[in-house]
Parts: C-alpha cells; sequence; structure tokens
C-alpha cells in the first residue's frame, strides 16, 4: 500500500520529502483525477461522486460538499459568470493546515479546484489566500504557472472545452474575511463585513453571480475521490466521517504539529501518539478542539473520536480539527481574556452585540484576571455568553463564536473565576504580573 | 394578506414585507436604529428582537430581528416575551457603554430617537466599568455639525447619503468597536441631500448646523406645516420659530411627494426670514427718493391715491395663490401681469395647454420612483428640482428588485438587493447642456445646445412612430421607452424653449398611444410658477413695464423685477412710473419704488403654493411677523379700500381663500381644513408642544406682564401648547411630528396608514388640473419655432446655455445665509477644448460683454464647444444676454475667497 493510499493529502510530500513539484505531483497520478472528469465524466456525474463520497467541508461548518456544489449547478437565472473561490484565509487562531497544504502541495489544490470548477462550471475561480501568507503565495503563483504550462489551466483545460481562468487574491488581513460572506465582500473590493443570507452565495455570491466557496483541504479531498472513487474514500474514515482530516496539535506537548489521520481518529490518540504526550510537569486540562471560535473540551472527552458529529454532540464543534490545549499552568480566565481579545479586535464592526458586546466581555475579563473582578461580574459574563451566542442575535457566527470558549470555560472552569474575585487575583500568576491587552 | 399573531392579539399585514414594518405599522412600539422604511433593512443595530414560535406548541420560541424576518401568514410572535425584552436592553446599554452622557448639552436632546429607545427598553444603570471611547470630529461645512462621541453605529448615514442620494464624500472608516463616519478629510459635504443626515442619525452625530448656531431646545419651538419655496416640487416642510426667529426647517412627511427627505436648499434656504434687511415697516418715497416712514396708514393712503382703473399689477410665482389674486382682483384681470419673464410665461402655457390635452399623466415624487425608464430632455433636475432626481435615482433601482425577487431575495434586504443587482439599473438618458448630477447612474447622456437637445428629441420622437428605419442613440432610447411599462420624460423651463417642451410632450404621447402608462413632468422654475399661470393674467411683462413707463402706477407684489427683465427696461419702467413694492427683503427694485410695503415671508402666513403637478398646497403661519409686516394680501385689502375697492378686500384669509376657490378653482376649497376645524377633544391644535417652556420668561426682559397670545381666527391652529395633536387628523394641519414616547421625526410611522405609505389623514394638497391619461388622438402638441426673446445676437461668439445650481439660482434661498456660504463664486462653464484654446484654466476669471461683474471658469466635460453655461441668478442680467456672447480673460479677477469662512453676515 503506497503512501497516498491512506494519505491522499499530504502522501506525496512525504514520499518526495519536501514540496511536490508539477512533475512529482504528476508522477504521484497527479492531476489524473481532473482528467478523468474532465474528459469522461458530466459535471452533474462529478457532483455526485463527491455526493457519494460524503465529503464534507473542512473549514469548520463541516457542510456536504458536493450538496453545496449542487446548488450551483445548471444554468444561472441570468446569463453571467459563475465563480469558484477558495478560502485561503487561514486565520483561525491555532489552525495552520491550510498553510502546510499550499506550501508543500499546491498542485492538489489547482487540482481540486479544477474539479470544482468543472463541477460547477465556473471558468474563473480565486483563491482568496491570508494577507500574511507570503510563502504559500509564492508557492501558488508558481503553481499556478507550471498548470498553466501544462495545459491544466488556460483555455482548454486537459484539451477538452473547458477554459478556467484561476487568480489568487491576497487578503487585506481581517479575520472576518474567513466568513464567506465577508470574504466574497473584501473579494469584490468592498468592506469585509458579512452579508444577510439568503441570498446565499450559490444564488448569488461574488458580484451578484452563483459562486461556491470551499475551504483549501476540502479542495484538496477532491483528486483523491476523482482518482479512487467514493466508497474507497468513506472507508478511509474511522466513524461516520469519510475521508481523513488534517489534525494539527498545539499547546504544551512534546512534538505539536500536524498529521493526516483518519477522519475519527480519537482524541488521546492524535495527543500522546502523534503529538508525543503533554510535556514533563504538565497535565492537560482542557482543550479548543479546532480553533479559537469552539467550546472547551475537558478530561471526560479525551477518548472521544475527532469527527464532526461526536465533538458536536459533546457540545464543541470539531471546526478546523487544529486543537489547542490547555494544561494546567494556564490561567483559563487569562486564557479566555486573550481570546476575546482576539474576537473583539477581529469583529467587524457592523452588529451591535459583536461591536460592543465582546469588547466589555474582554475589559470584564481583564478586570478579574488583573484582581479588579468585583461580584456580578460572572452573571455579566453569563448573561453574554447567552445573549450574544444565541443563533440569529448576531447578524454573523463571529460572536457567537467568540462566546464557545467562555461559556465552555464558565461551566467547566467556574472555580477559577470565583477565585479569581474572592482573591482579588490571578492564582496563577505572581502578585506582580498584570494582563494587559495590547492592540 | 397574512394574519399574524403579535403577544395573543391578531393583526392583519401585508405579506413580502418584514416584520418591524408589521409591527411598526399596527402602530404598535419596537425600537429600532439601523432600519428605515425608505432605506430598508440591513440587520445592523440587532435592536428590534422579537419572539418568533415555530409551531402553537412552541412555548419558548427563537429570538428574531424583525426587521430581518419575512411576514408569513400564521405566524405567531411576542414582543413582550422576556428574553425578548431583556435582550432590547442589553442591546441599548451596549450602545450607551461609548455613548456620552451629554444629552442636556446635545442638539439632538429631546427629539433624539436614541434617548426614546432608551426610556423605551428600561435600560437606566450604566454597569459597564470602562471608559469612553471619543473621537476627533470634522468640519463638514456650513450644513452638518459632526459629533462622533454620540456615534451608535447603525449605518444609516452612509446608506442614506451614499447609496440613496448618491454622495461619494462620506464613508464608515475603521472595523470593530472603532466605527468613524465622515469624510476622507475635513471638508463640505459635497452632496445637496446631507442635511438628511440630520434625520436620518439616530442620535446627534449630524446636526443642523445653522440651527445650532441660534438654538433653542426642540420642545420650546413652535411649528407649523408649511411648504418649501424653493423650487417647484413643493416639498412638505415643518417650520419652527421662537423668539420671532425662523429656527430650523424640517421634513415634513408627505406619502406622494417628498416622503422623508428634501434638500439642502430647502432645509438651509430658509433663513433669509430672519435677514436684518427685511422690509420691515411701510414707507412713502420722498421728493430726494429716500424712504420716509411713519404712520402705516397714511402710506396706504398715499399709494392708494395714485391708482386707477389703468393700475398694472405685476404678480409673483413666489407668492402665495391668494395674494396674486387679491392683485388680480384689485387691477382687474386685463391689467395683470403673471409676473415671470414673457419667455417662461410662454413655456408655463405651453405645459398648461399640454397637460389639458393629456395623453399622459404627471407623476406625483413615488409614481418617478416607480416609473421603469426615465428620459430626461434638457433640464437639469439634480440642480433646477433636486427632489425629482432623487425620485429619478430611485427608479433606477426597480430592476434589482425585479431581480432580487427572482433570486428569492426579500425585496426589503437591502444589502442583499444591492449586491445581488450590482450596477443592473433601470434605463435612465440624460439629455442635457453639460454635465449632471444624474449623469454617474445614467445608461447614456447626450450634450447639445438647446436646438441640438430639440433635435434629440425629435429624433426620438420620429424613432417611435418608426422603428425600424430608427437607429443610433434616439432609436435606443426610443426603444427602451417603449418596453418600459411606465416611461417617464421630463423637460423643464430652464432652457426657455417651448419646442423643446412641446417635443418632450409628443415623445409622452407617442408612448400613450402606444399603450403605455406614459408620464410627463414640466419642472417650472419657482414654488408657484404653475399658480400664477393657472390664475393667468391678461398682460405680458413686456406690455407691462412699458405701459409702466409710460407713467402708469404698477403694484409689485413680491417681486423683483431684474430678476424678470434686463435692467434697462425694469430702470425706465422704475423711473417713470409709480411704484407700489410690496415684498420682504430688500432689493433693487424696492429700493427704487415710490412706495415700499413690508410682506410676510412664507413662514409668516397662510397661502397656498401650486407645484409642478398643479398640486394646491397650504402653508400656515408659523409665527406672527414682527414690526409691520403682514401678508401681501392684507396690504392689497388696505389699498382696496383706501382706493374705493371693497370687491378685492379681504378682512381674513378663510374669506380670500374662499372667493379665490370660487373664482378659479373648486378643489381648491379642499386643500386643508379650514379655521372652524377641530380636533377631538374640541381643541385648536397647537403650534406649541406639550413641554413648551419658558412662556412667562420669554419676555420678562422687556416687561413682566405676559402678554396675552393672539387668538388665530384664520387657521386651524393656535399659539398655544393647549390642544390635542391626533394620528389620523388632516394630513394637512399636523404641526410636528410627535407621539407618546416617540419625540424624535421617527414618529412619523404613528402617522401613516401604513410604514412608508399614506398619511393616515391623508396626503395633503389637491391637484387643480385632471391631467387625462387617455391617448390624444390628434393635435397632439403641435410643432411650434421657438420664439427670440433674447437680445440682438452676433456671429461670433460663444452660444449661451442657461444653468441651473441648485446653491445659487433660486432667489429667496440665496438670500439665506448657509446657502450663500455654500455657493460658489459667480460662475460660466466652458467646454475643455474651448478653455485650451483661450488659454482659460479652472479658477480664472473672464468677463462677459453685457455683464458688470467677472464669472469664474469652470470647465465641463460634457458641455459641447463652442458654448458656454451659466447659472442663473448669481448676478442680475446673466439671463438677459444675447445667445451669442463675446468673453475675454480678466487677468485682475480675484475668486471669493471667503467661501467656508464666517465672514458672511448672518442674516
Amino acid at each position: 500500500m503506497s503512501t497516498l493510499d491512506t494519505k491522499p493529502l499530504i502522501g506525496r510530500v512525504e514520499e518526495v520529502g519536501g514540496r511536490v513539484a508539477i512533475a512529482d505531483y504528476e508522477s504521484g497520478g497527479g492531476y489524473s483525477g481532473a482528467r478523468r472528469a474532465l474528459t469522461q465524466m458530466s459535471p452533474e456525474e462529478v457532483i455526485d461522486l463527491v455526493k457519494d463520497a460524503g465529503l464534507k467541508g473542512r473549514g469548520g461548518a463541516g457542510f456536504p460538499t458536493g450538496m453545496k456544489w449542487n446548488f450551483a449547478k445548471g444554468e444561472p437565472l441570468t446569463p453571467g459568470p459563475k465563480y469558484l473561490v477558495c478560502n485561503a484565509d487561514e486565520m483561525e487562531p491555532g489552525t495552520f493546515k491550510d498553510r502546510y497544504l499550499m506550501e508543500y502541495n499546491p498542485h492538489i489544490l489547482i487540482e481540486g479546484m479544477i474539479i470544482g470548477a468543472f463541477a460547477i462550471q465556473a471558468e474563473i475561480a480565486y483563491i482568496f489566500l491570508r494577507g500574511e501568507y507570503h510563502d504559500p503565495y509564492d508557492q501558488l503563483i508558481e503553481a499556478i504557472g507550471e498548470a498553466t504550462e501544462r495545459g491544466y489551466l488556460g483555455t482548454s483545460v486537459c484539451g477538452t472545452d473547458f477554459n478556467l481562468d484561476m487568480r489568487v487574491h491576497l487578503s487585506g488581513g481581517r479575520y472576518i474575511c474567513g466568513e464567506e460572506t465577508a470574504l466574497l465582500n473584501a473579494l469584490e473590493g468592498k468592506r469585509a463585513q458579512p452579508r444577510s443570507k439568503p441570498p446565499f452565495p450559490p444564488a448569488s455570491g461574488a458580484w451578484g453571480r452563483p459562486t461556491i466557496v470551499n475551504n483549501v483541504e476540502t479542495f484538496c479531498n477532491v483528486p483523491a475521490i476523482l482518482r479512487n472513487g467514493s466508497q474507497w474514500y468513506q472507508d478511509l474514515g474511522l466513524t461516520e466521517d469519510a475521508g481523513t482530516k488534517l489534525y494539527g496539535v498545539s499547546g504544551r506537548v512534546n512534538k505539536p504539529g500536524l498529521w493526516e489521520l483518519p477522519m475519527g481518529t480519537p482524541i488521546r490518540e492524535i495527543i500522546d501518539d502523534h503529538a508525543g504526550g503533554m510535556r514533563n510537569g504538565f497535565k492537560l486540562r482542557g482543550l479548543l478542539p479546532g480553533g479559537a471560535s469552539t467550546d472547551f473540551l475537558v478530561e471526560e472527552h479525551f477518548d472521544l473520536a475527532m469527527d464532526y458529529a461526536t465533538i458536536q454532540s459533546a457540545g464543541s464543534r470539531m471546526g478546523t480539527g487544529t486543537m489547542i490545549l490547555m494544561d494546567d499552568s494556564i490561567c483559563p480566565v487569562d486564557m479566555c481574556r486573550n481570546l476575546e481579545h482576539f474576537f473583539a479586535q477581529e469583529s467587524c464592526g457592523f452588529c451591535t452585540p459583536c461591536r460592543e458586546g465582546i469588547p466589555w466581555v474582554e475589559s470584564l475579563l481583564t478586570d478579574i484576571e488583573n484582581g479588579k473582578g468585583q461580584p456580578g461580574d460572572l452573571e455579566i459574563l453569563d448573561q453574554h455568553a447567552a445573549y450574544i451566542g444565541g443563533p440569529s442575535n448576531t447578524f454573523c457566527l463571529h460572536a457567537p463564536g467568540a462566546m464557545e470558549p467562555l461559556q465552555s470555560a464558565l461551566k467547566y472552569f467556574r472555580e477559577d473565576f470565583e477565585q479569581h474575585i474572592k482573591l482579588s487575583r490571578c492564582p496563577y500568576k505572581s502578585r506582580s504580573e498584570t494582563s494587559v491587552s495590547i492592540d | 394578506m397574512a394574519t399574524i399573531t403579535i403577544d395573543g392579539i391578531e393583526y392583519q399585514a401585508e405579506e413580502g414585507t418584514n416584520l418591524l414594518h408589521a409591527v411598526l405599522s399596527e402602530r404598535l412600539d419596537l425600537p429600532y436604529f439601523c432600519w428605515h422604511p425608505s432605506l430598508g433593512s440591513v440587520g445592523a443595530c440587532r435592536q428590534c428582537a422579537v419572539i418568533q414560535y415555530t409551531s402553537p406548541e412552541d412555548e419558548r420560541g427563537r429570538l428574531q430581528m424583525a426587521c430581518m424576518t419575512n411576514v408569513s401568514d400564521g405566524m405567531r410572535i411576542s414582543i413582550e416575551a422576556p428574553h425578548a425584552a431583556d435582550f432590547r436592553t442589553l442591546v441599548i446599554e451596549w450602545l450607551m457603554e461609548n455613548h456620552p452622557h451629554d444629552c442636556p448639552v446635545c442638539e439632538e436632546g429631546g427629539e433624539c430617537h436614541l434617548q426614546d429607545m432608551t426610556v423605551m427598553t428600561g435600560h437606566s444603570v450604566r454597569r459597564y466599568r470602562g471608559s469612553k471611547r471619543t473621537w476627533r470630529n470634522q468640519d463638514l461645512g456650513p450644513f452638518i455639525g459632526h459629533e462622533m462621541n454620540r456615534c451608535i453605529t447603525c449605518y444609516r448615514c452612509v446608506r442614506f447619503y451614499g447609496e440613496y442620494a448618491g454622495g461619494k464624500d462620506l464613508g464608515a472608516f475603521g472595523s470593530r468597536d472603532r466605527m468613524f463616519f465622515g469624510r476622507y478629510d475635513d471638508g463640505t459635504l459635497e452632496n445637496e441631500f446631507a442635511g438628511n443626515l440630520v434625520e436620518v442619525c439616530p442620535t446627534g452625530v449630524f446636526t443642523d448646523k445653522p440651527f445650532a448656531s441660534h438654538y433653542t431646545r426642540k420642545w420650546d419651538l413652535q411649528s407649523a406645516p408649511s411648504i418649501c419655496p424653493g423650487c417647484s416640487v413643493g416639498c412638505n416642510t415643518f417650520g419652527s420659530e421662537r423668539y420671532g426667529k425662523l429656527k430650523r426647517l424640517t421634513n415634513r412627511y408627505h406619502g406622494q411627494l417628498n416622503r422623508y427627505f428634501i434638500c439642502d436648499r430647502g432645509r438651509f434656504g430658509s433663513h433669509f426670514v430672519n435677514r436684518d434687511d427685511r422690509v420691515k415697516n411701510a414707507a412713502a418715497a420722498g421728493e430726494d427718493g429716500v424712504f420716509e416712514y411713519g404712520d402705516s396708514n397714511r402710506v396706504v393712503e398715499q399709494a392708494a391715491k395714485t391708482l386707477d382703473s389703468n393700475t398694472i399689477g405685476i404678480g409673483s410665482p413666489r407668492a402665495s395663490l391668494e395674494s396674486n389674486f387679491a392683485l388680480r382682483e384689485l387691477v382687474g384681470p386685463n391689467n395683470f401681469c403673471v409676473g415671470v419673464k414673457d419667455s417662461e410665461l410662454e413655456l408655463l402655457n405651453s405645459s398648461l395647454e399640454i397637460m389639458r390635452e393629456g395623453g399622459f399623466s404627471v407623476p406625483s415624487l413615488d409614481q418617478v420612483e416607480q416609473s421603469d425608464a426615465v428620459l430626461v430632455l434638457g433640464e437639469d433636475i439634480s440642480n433646477s428640482a433636486p427632489r425629482i432626481a432623487l425620485a429619478v435615482r430611485q427608479s433606477t433601482r426597480l430592476v434589482s428588485f425585479e431581480l432580487a425577487t427572482g433570486a428569492e431575495i426579500p425585496t426589503w434586504q437591502d444589502a442583499g438587493v444591492r449586491g445581488h443587482a450590482q450596477h443592473s439599473r433601470n434605463p435612465l438618458y440624460v439629455a442635457t447642456p453639460a454635465s449632471t448630477r444624474l449623469d454617474e447612474i445614467a445608461t447614456e447622456v447626450t450634450s447639445g445646445s438647446v436646438t441640438e437637445l430639440v433635435e434629440v428629441g425629435k429624433s426620438i420622437e420620429q424613432a417611435l412612430e418608426n422603428q425600424e428605419q430608427a437607429s443610433g442613440l434616439a432609436a435606443t432610447i426610443a426603444k427602451d421607452l417603449s418596453v418600459a411599462k411606465c416611461p417617464l420624460v421630463i423637460t423643464g423651463c430652464s432652457l426657455e424653449s417651448d419646442e423643446l417642451v412641446r417635443t418632450a410632450a409628443r415623445i409622452a404621447q407617442a408612448l400613450n398611444r402606444k399603450g403605455k402608462d406614459s408620464r410627463l413632468i414640466v419642472v417650472p422654475r419657482e414654488a408657484n410658477s404653475m399658480g400664477v399661470a393657472l390664475l393667468g393674467g391678461e398682460l405680458s411683462l413686456e406690455q407691462a413695464l412699458e405701459r409702466v413707463s409710460s407713467g402708469t402706477t404698477a403694484i409689485l407684489l413680491e417681486n423683483d423685477l431684474y430678476r424678470r427683465a434686463s435692467s434697462d427696461i425694469v430702470d425706465n419702467a422704475l423711473e417713470n412710473g409709480v411704484c407700489v413694492a410690496l415684498d420682504s427683503v430688500e432689493n433693487p427694485t424696492i429700493s427704487k419704488s415710490r412706495f415700499a410695503f413690508p410682506a410676510a415671508t412664507y413662514a409668516e402666513q397662510t397661502g397656498t403654493f401650486v407645484n409642478y403637478e398643479t398640486r394646491a398646497q397650504r402653508f400656515f403661519q408659523v409665527f406672527e411677523p414682527a414690526d409691520e409686516i403682514q401678508p401681501s394680501w392684507k396690504w392689497l385689502s388696505q389699498l382696496a379700500t383706501a382706493s374705493g375697492r371693497d370687491q378685492a378686500a379681504w378682512e381674513s384669509f378663510e374669506a380670500l381663500a374662499n372667493d379665490c376657490a370660487s373664482a378659479t378653482f373648486e378643489e381648491l376649497r379642499n386643500v386643508a381644513p379650514s379655521a372652524d376645524f377641530r380636533s377631538k377633544d374640541g381643541s385648536r391644535i397647537p403650534r406649541q408642544t406639550h413641554r413648551y417652556s419658558g412662556r412667562t420668561a420669554m419676555r420678562a426682559h422687556d416687561n413682566i406682564h405676559e402678554p396675552k397670545s393672539t387668538v388665530d381666527s384664520e387657521t386651524p391652529f393656535s399659539y398655544s401648547m393647549e390642544g390635542q395633536i391626533s394620528s389620523d387628523q388632516d394630513g394637512a394641519v399636523i404641526p410636528y411630528a410627535w407621539s407618546p414616547g416617540w419625540n424624535s421625526n421617527q414618529s412619523v410611522f404613528k402617522f401613516q396608514q401604513e410604514v412608508g405609505g399614506e398619511l393616515a389623514g391623508g396626503d395633503p394638497g389637491v391637484r387643480l388640473l385632471d391631467v387625462s391619461a387617455d391617448p390624444v388622438t390628434n393635435g397632439s402638441a403641435k410643432n411650434q419655432t421657438d420664439s427670440q426673446y433674447r437680445g440682438e445676437s452676433s456671429e461670433s461668439g460663444l452660444e449661451l446655455v442657461t444653468l441651473n445650481d441648485v446653491f445659487g439660482s433660486d432667489e429667496l434661498s440665496s438670500l439665506s445665509w448657509p446657502i450663500q456660504k455654500r455657493m460658489s463664486s459667480p460662475y460660466a462653464v466652458l467646454s475643455k477644448q474651448d478653455a485650451e484654446e483661450l488659454d482659460l484654466q479652472v479658477g480664472m476669471g473672464i468677463s462677459v460683454a453685457g455683464l458688470e461683474k467677472s464669472l469664474e471658469v469652470c470647465i465641463d466635460a460634457r458641455l459641447r464647444p463652442g458654448l458656454i453655461g451659466i447659472p442663473q441668478g448669481f448676478i442680475q442680467g446673466t439671463e438677459f444676454l444675447p445667445l451669442k456672447v463675446e468673453i475675454a480673460h480678466d487677468p485682475d479677477y480675484v475668486g471669493r475667497s471667503d467661501k467656508n469662512s464666517d465672514v458672511i453676515a448672518k442674516g
């Protein structure tokens, strides 16, 4: 069995031992999926295959990819272009999986996007790239050049009558640009604030045209599905969810990093077997399973399988699948303060609860952390967690996401919060340290 | 219709609207900020939260923003549910984190929507311990004050200014909790609708700067319904007074006309009322020509002695219909001249002729917004009637609502509709001599001289008759107009071309014959141009002035003749005839007259203006004028009595208005309720709010005895705070917008049948002409070549086209100090090519043969080489220049440097 059979995403990187150039990519079967789709299949067949494979969006929400593509298939209501957009604005704290893919295996993304563009019959594709991703930018530009040279992009892709123009758009740099509709506004040159849905992007996206937005890792899953079929892909997963996943771990473990593992690998296995377990003297207290905007999981959850449904039933979200660990030396209040500082800073400023509510939360957490907490502060935090966290209370999911770590911290680590207020200081710190927000 | 249940009570609501619209249409209280009936929903403030239940069994429900929720049949919601109420209170608490506690000194205080909503939600104790964010404010020019610290980030300002009104220089800057709304740098807001920011902003970020300069707390204002005298649209306004000064003017909702917005000429153009050089007392010129003041009765008697059966009356398109009628009765129709330029009179008469002939309808502004293809032929409405241009701007969005519906986007979901439509717009063609502010949204523009524009019109007309053979732009325009359901043609009087107006009419009629609901607007020049035209007079101005020059007495009603005829003719008349002038502000005509009588301005009297649709509308006296000032018709009545013409003397406005109706249009009786109108509680309508304060102290520095307040027997109003305003009383007599708990102009929904719809008591005014949209078969607007009113023309020189400027072309508003600060120096517009050939650059001065003052050079990309555009109204005589003018560089020209400083004396 070749590495590629179990690690379709980055197996070739391991085989090659570094960045996969186009020749290496092709010799490992690269672009045969795209060729198969374009020369032997109809767009509908491609969509059905992806649907059958059970591929779910890897950006965090886990929406079935084939179903999303299906919304944009066929002729649009009014004549004009359709767009395919790759969301490469990877700004979720603790998440670095897309960057790895783009830096080391850019052609798998391009091939996935070719297949996606063909499936929805879009002839223009954008990669919306995080502004700070200079290296991936260089790699993508180089790879797009290589692919164009070999006839995978441009006019007559793979010798068919399908054309595809692929462009990289470097983001101005805001977390909210990762929200797909804010991304589209930014792409159009407008303020990066989210749009109200409906209309959903498949009906009216970039420049009012049908648009499909998928995450980098999602696209990267597609070429192998085309090559090996849906059954093969489903069999890769250990649980109900299909395929493999790039799982990442950051925190005080022996080997922080990123691994392609079967979907549904248990949390403890990821931490102990792949990340080398906790460093000496540190005990794992809790973790954010898929980025900063997911609820804490604690001891009782560590044996759960990392897949969409399991983590959801535990009250959190798998999100990006790249977990941030909190060990027993870290003050949960300070960690929340740090997270809320990020979310307050990254609010687009459009709706009130997010714009004004999160800064209040941050200032309360700063007060509590610095020993200036007052009785009643926790109730205000509870109120914010409940009212900002509600499903349609805010314009988009940025603020509810911001409340996920807070509300779970208030649930699992409430004693820590109470201690801070009671002692008028942070029990984790010496008396002279204070937490400050740096803008 | 959908049945919806709100807190256990069933209501009928319009399907396809949003829930907030439905809730407010039932006049229920639900706080909101970012939603605006004309701007739609965007869901930014999250203030209008309600609980929506998903099934009859559902007891918890789900929090939803009413403004972002579609009304559907059978839906059940709660406004009062604790979860929703708590959330709304929390939203206010969030907004208050950074809002200053400056209500007592804030210009908005007392009619602040944020104050009202804060009280409504019950938030009172501050829990947030952080410090407040502060901003550096900007100087946004003479109209608008800026106080960013008060901002609650509702995004209404940028949505109105940029998206609705097409302004380019106000933006949302920054992000997170540091959103700044302003310009990229200090400077005057460019858009001519900037003043609406004052009313659109739910709190005190954007405030009325001229009002702030002589500030009065809102509840201390005495107000009455008024009509804007700034142009022929007849926007409804509230005039508000304190201490004998007209303090400010605000928008008065009219469902078919101005709705929520008026232009800056209207809003800031009223300060001429407070000028120091108002004519205050009656006077007669002594031997030396200097006015001598004395007993006004004696002046009346002296003036009356000069009247005889030949006495000429010159009316005015800026005076009320009633005063014009009184003058016509005094001198007789044979001796009455309506007081507009003869070229304009011809145009007005043509317009009336065309309207009587029919074959199109004359649209109200809400119908303009619903016209799916528009041709603007010859008239720069963005300057001569800005509110019509704003409506045309909205009409180009009709297709976006269609596209949205196709994509299942609710039409009220503003960002979605705009984002989906992108640049799709309805056809709009602008054929004018020079650039207009509608050009940027026009499908195509075309330029040319007056004759060339007439030709453009004619070729469109031909293309409509014979579509197969047509080609070029005319064919495209004809095609777009013929595929529209409600094509609209707009033309006007500015270019003084009868042929142009008639061609426009024939285009509308041709479209009508094709089965279209075709529409036509002919924009007259002034507030009551249509009124005087309908009243009519036998004399042309030329005839009248000729007779005055031969020594006849003339009564001049609120009319500066130097704006109507060339100065040599007027000089001659004023020197040789006996002129009895009635006017409100000093002008060259009154200073050369034999007798001067101080006339009330529109704010100090009750009267009627007739707008472009022939809609007669009543403006009411806001406050009693000072000194000897009184409405012109009162002076005329006194002159009539003193000269033994009792049939032309009236004791009261009501008697005059009734006689005017009998003699002209019976419909005039229905313009507004009569003086015997009483509210439900039997009282008159109070001009003062029930919070009016300081009544006993106002004059205490003069006299501790409080004068008895005047009993107003002429109108349904009282000079009092006692009485009741009911929300469904006649729309013409709402003195200010107020409803319990709703102290700001947001309260207007309490007076509407449905949010954004007709006023509950009916939209004010009656149309005097019933223009029939039935197709005309023959004799349609006959061809006519233009008469030549201009002076002798030389062969060489540049051909003159008359332009308009929203700030400066109108007589009264350009006497208002804020407008004066906003006005450009007198200027002339040249084509790029001519400027280059003459070695002229923008900002240089040119002298124009026939004009005393030099003009500043502007360059317009659209003006055809060979033409020169000069805006009317800036300096005397521009309108009486020959068709071809000689220009030369004026090396000594110094431009006005004080444009944005405080140098100009305030009125």
